[in-house]
């Protein structure tokens, strides 16, 4: 299948050597806009309505941003596209495809034989902040963290807990840790904000996690302090 | 200190018949009291079924096993708890059918037999205040299929003594299990965690967010579960997922607990999951599409 690309750099989940990002062609009717500024790139494009299909990679923002929606009737040939990572853990193969109310099925349908074609697996959803697995894993790992605190279990006991007893293939507590939990703070305080719920509160330790790293880019700009400064 | 010779367990529903399984096999003298005869028929033919598959595996001999199952007996007569060392009480998740059985057990056994229970939702405490003997009690949550999984979440009541937790963990290391130790929370880990991810999943269906079969996939393959969470509870049935989701809702009041309207209306449909044919998917269509 061809398609165009537009890489605007800096991916949150795809390298630049991914097959998706390296097999645009030069004239198709699918374009595919990748980059932490896809979203930019499109609304610069001076004739969208060229394309059949054009798939914009998404951050954490919905696609709504970039189209524009209007009494939930909203939608088109312009769907958006997120491959899942957590905080610093290789991007797993799972895009979340989003779609719109009256999004083009046909469009639907080629988005995820492109994807799919590219060795990637495609769970479709509605543009809803946090999609599917942010909005599920989120409340989770919040669950887990807090109860850490709480003294349930030891970190231990709760990995292994919920690895023997549910098969998970890791427990949430060594997860978060090998993952990087200030990235599930910053996942999670967004959800928050955009749904006020408390299971999306970040955890205490998430939030600790978080205000360290802020510690250590600090450092890092600031150098090493000089003797006299107070 | 205790030394533990001879099992009881009350209770031969799916619970009870699989604990059975794990004493006897580990050696110990069992005895499985059930009110109801047929009960205690059932599960001796999926018992005896289960062991000789065993043998079929090679998993164990032919003697082994005759061996295990004239340890293992069953009875209709609670005084036959009497010789019991230990007593797990696996009967229905309800407070006072548990109180009333632990009362009795109270009056037969002796005073040193440690009485445990295998509640997935109810309190540890306020079973074993009315156990008539709350120091000597303590929660052993085996996992379904309990003659399978390995992990038993044990915890101590707010009374429970150091002594008593410390002989039972030693006997579920005895029976081959692997123990952790919790709270006496609502839903020990387990289940305080899956229930409400289960209940999230359903709300996304409910609110159009993605369909079933498109959850699941996101599920287990950005995340390596074993199953997503809409045919796990296809699985485990939406009635049993209600009950469940409805007493730790009652007693955490946390509203991720609470099953969402969905699950009742399911319900109402006959939507159960497999085992009537529907639920978050449809089985009648896959057995005819194999068939
Ligand atoms: N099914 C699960 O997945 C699961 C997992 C872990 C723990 N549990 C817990 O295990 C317990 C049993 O669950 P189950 O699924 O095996 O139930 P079940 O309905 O299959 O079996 C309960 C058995 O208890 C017997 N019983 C009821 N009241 C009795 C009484 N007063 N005296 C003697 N026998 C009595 C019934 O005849 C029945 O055979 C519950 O507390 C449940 O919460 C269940």
């Amino acid at each position: 299948m061809q398609y165009e690309i537009i890489n605007t750099g800096g991916s949150p989940a795809f390298e630049d050597s991914h097959a998706l990002l390296t097999q645009g062609q030069a004239k198709a009717s699918t374009l595919v806009i990748v980059g932490n500024q896809a979203g930019l790139a499109f609304r610069q494009l001076s004739q969208p309505q060229r394309y059949t299909l054009i798939l914009i990679e998404l951050g954490l923002e919905c696609l709504g941003t970039h189209t524009g929606e209007s009494r939930g009737q909203e939608g088109s040939q312009i769907l958006g596209f997120s491959r899942f990572r957590l905080g610093e853990a290789p991007s797993t193969n799972l895009v979340e495809l989003v779609r719109q109310p009256q999004s083009v099925e046909s469009a639907i349908l080629t988005a995820k034989a492109l994807l799919e074609a590219k060795g990637l697996q495609v769970s479709v959803c509605a543009d809803f902040a946090g999609r599917i697995l942010n909005r599920l894993i989120r409340p989770y790992y919040n669950g887990a963290l807090t109860r850490l605190d709480e003294g349930l279990a030891s970190a231990d006991d709760l990995d292994m807990t919920l690895k023997l007893g549910l098969g998970y293939p890791e427990g949430p507590i060594t997860l978060l840790e090998r993952t990087g939990l200030q990235h599930h703070f910053k996942a999670t305080q967004a959800l928050f904000e955009a749904y006020g719920q408390s299971a999306y509160a970040p955890a205490r330790r998430a939030r600790v996690a978080y205000e360290r790293a802020q510690f250590a880019s600090l450092s890092a700009s600031e150098g090493p302090p000089k003797k006299g400064q107070s | 200190m205790h030394s533990i010779k001879t099992v009881g367990v009350a209770g031969s529903g799916t619970m009870g018949a699989g604990i059975a399984i794990v004493a006897a096999r580990a050696g110990y003298k069992t005895i499985v009291f059930d009110r109801d005869q047929s009960a205690l028929d059932r599960a001796r033919q999926q018992t005896q079924g289960f062991f000789a598959k065993s043998v079929e595996r090679k998993k164990l001999t032919q003697e082994k096993v005759d061996s295990i199952l004239n340890g293992l007996t069953s009875t209709t007569r609670l005084e036959d708890m009497a010789q019991c060392d230990i007593v797990i009480e696996a009967v229905f998740e309800n407070l006072k059918v548990k109180h009333d059985i632990f009362a009795q057990l109270n009056l037969v056994c002796p005073p040193q037999t440690l009485f445990a229970s295998n509640t997935s939702t109810l309190s540890i405490t306020e079973i074993a205040a009315g156990s008539g003997r709350d120091e000597n009690f303590v929660g052993m949550h085996f996992c379904l299929p309990a003659q399978l999984m390995k992990l038993v979440e044990m915890s101590p009541g707010l009374r429970t003594r150091t002594e008593t937790f410390d002989a039972a963990w030693e006997f579920c290391l005895a029976l081959g299990q692997i123990p952790v130790k919790t709270k006496d929370n609502p839903g020990f880990i387990l289940n305080y965690f899956l229930v409400p991810f289960n209940n999230d999943a359903i709300r996304l269906v409910e609110a159009g967010v993605a369909e079933p079969a498109d959850i699941d996939r996101a599920i287990k393959s950005a995340l390596g579960y074993p199953m997503g969470p809409l045919e796990l509870l296809d699985l485990v049935g939406l009635d049993t997922h209600w009950l469940v989701a409805e007493a730790l809702y009652s007693s955490t009041h946390e509203p991720r607990a609470a099953a969402p309207a969905l699950v009742k209306r399911m319900i109402a449909a006959g939507q159960l999951g497999r085992k009537t044919g529907q639920g978050f998917y449809s089985y009648k269509t896959n057995a005819m599409f194999g068939g």
